[in-house]
């Protein structure tokens, strides 16, 4: 199996991508991933769903507009050359 | 490896020389025409194109500023001057927070004596007794001093050559082309980023506060290379079943260096929960991190040579 450096970097734009259109309140409250069960106990260590939360909403909120950017660009580079 | 040693000392020597401005508050105050020339002369060295505005504003500042006749449109030159100063070192300081050069030269500062003993532990682990890493006044002493301490020489060496040996594997069979050399390298290469990614992701999301940092899980996810290159080589030498025999031995001396040096640092970390008794769920996790980091050594072995050795 070939790995690449184009391979790594498609699976992660794909990755990033489904983690950004998890929506909020038709989804992931939903499951019970909601922001409100993200902030569990207080003070000392959070658990691992309260991390998995955290990260699922901070890729949401940061990677949004350089997700846009990126996208585009990829649709433009296939269009262009297959 | 002195040249590049000496090349990264060259490259600090200017960064800390061109990171020592006049302190923001003193500089409305200061005659900044002294420090133009300095400014000038270190502008070359950087592709930053704020820092040669702000080079060209300030000698152009205090050369025109003696022509202004009004002392506000001075003072307000002067102050621009300080303000693209403050922005020239934010810029710095973030970059230099994604990658430190001076983290990195930790890295490098091995010597023979370091490298030749590093391999003995990593092919023979057994009879090393003493793994922790000695630290020197809350800072982890260079791998110069201590045996222990993880180092990215000997994973960088060790990846060139496998690369190298991969080539010359591939040219006894007779299947050699440039683009295979280059398709091998990046397969190595991805395996490490994506390993290092996941023992990141998997840190993180159990609240793990230890001190491993990305250079450290490099440096860790780069051993293998040494066993990789053994088990290829004794292919090579003795065929398919001297292949398996290092790769045995490999394995099991590679899962034996991890899981002890990896003990150290991820299950004994001070974990912030330490109200009462620890969750019971914690110190499995930990150890499975350790157990699978281990045991995916040898997979990845066996997935990046055997079609090295047929």
């Amino acid at each position: 199996m070939a790995l690449t450096l184009y391979a790594l970097i498609q699976t992660a734009v794909l990755c990033t991508n489904a983690l950004a259109v998890l929506h909020e309140e038709r989804f992931l409250s939903k499951l019970g991933w909601g922001v409100e069960q993200g902030v569990g106990g207080f003070g000392d260590d959070p658990g691992v769903k309260a991390q998995i939360l955290n990260l699922i909403r901070s890729v949401r909120t940061v990677m949004r507009v350089p997700l846009i950017i990126v996208n585009s660009a990829c649709i433009v580079l296939l269009m262009l050359f297959g | 490896h002195p040249l590049s040693i000496t090349v990264v000392r060259s490259f600090t020597a200017k960064s800390r020389a061109r990171a020592a401005p006049p302190p923001a508050g003193s500089v409305l105050f200061e005659d900044t025409s002294s420090t133009a020339p300095a400014m000038n002369s270190q502008g070359y060295y950087t592709p930053g194109y704020d820092m040669q505005g702000a080079s060209s504003d300030m000698q152009g500042g205090p050369g025109a500023g003696n022509m202004f006749a009004d002392p506000m449109a001075n003072a307000a030159m002067m102050y621009g001057s300080s303000l693209a100063n403050q922005g020239k070192d934010i810029v710095n300081k973030e970059i230099s927070r994604f990658m430190s050069v001076n983290k990195l030269k930790y890295f490098f500062a091995v010597d023979t004596r370091y490298v030749l003993k590093k391999l003995l532990i990593i092919m023979f682990p057994y009879t090393h007794q003493d793994w922790e890493v000695r630290y020197h006044r809350d800072t982890p002493l260079p791998p110069r001093q201590d045996v222990n301490a993880p180092d990215l020489y000997i994973p960088t060496m060790a990846f060139i050559t496998y690369i190298l040996l991969a080539g010359m594997a591939l040219g006894i069979q007779k299947r050699f082309s440039p683009e295979v050399l280059g398709l091998c390298a990046s397969t190595a290469l991805v395996w490490i980023i994506i390993e290092v990614l996941v023992l990141l992701l998997s840190l993180y999301l159990l609240t793990v506060h230890s001190d491993l940092s990305t250079f450290d899980l490099m440096a860790y996810s780069g051993y293998k290379y040494v066993g990789i290159i053994f088990t290829v080589l004794c292919g090579l030498l003795f065929g398919s079943d001297g292949y398996f025999v290092a790769l045995a031995w490999s394995s099991c001396a590679l899962m034996f260096f991890i899981v002890r040096s990896l003990k150290m640092k991820i299950l004994t970390s001070i974990s912030s929960d330490t109200m009462g008794m620890a969750s019971s769920a914690k110190p499995q996790l930990r150890l499975y991190i350790t157990v699978a980091t281990a045991v995916f050594q040898p997979i990845i072995i066996y997935w990046l040579t055997s079609h090295l050795v047929r």
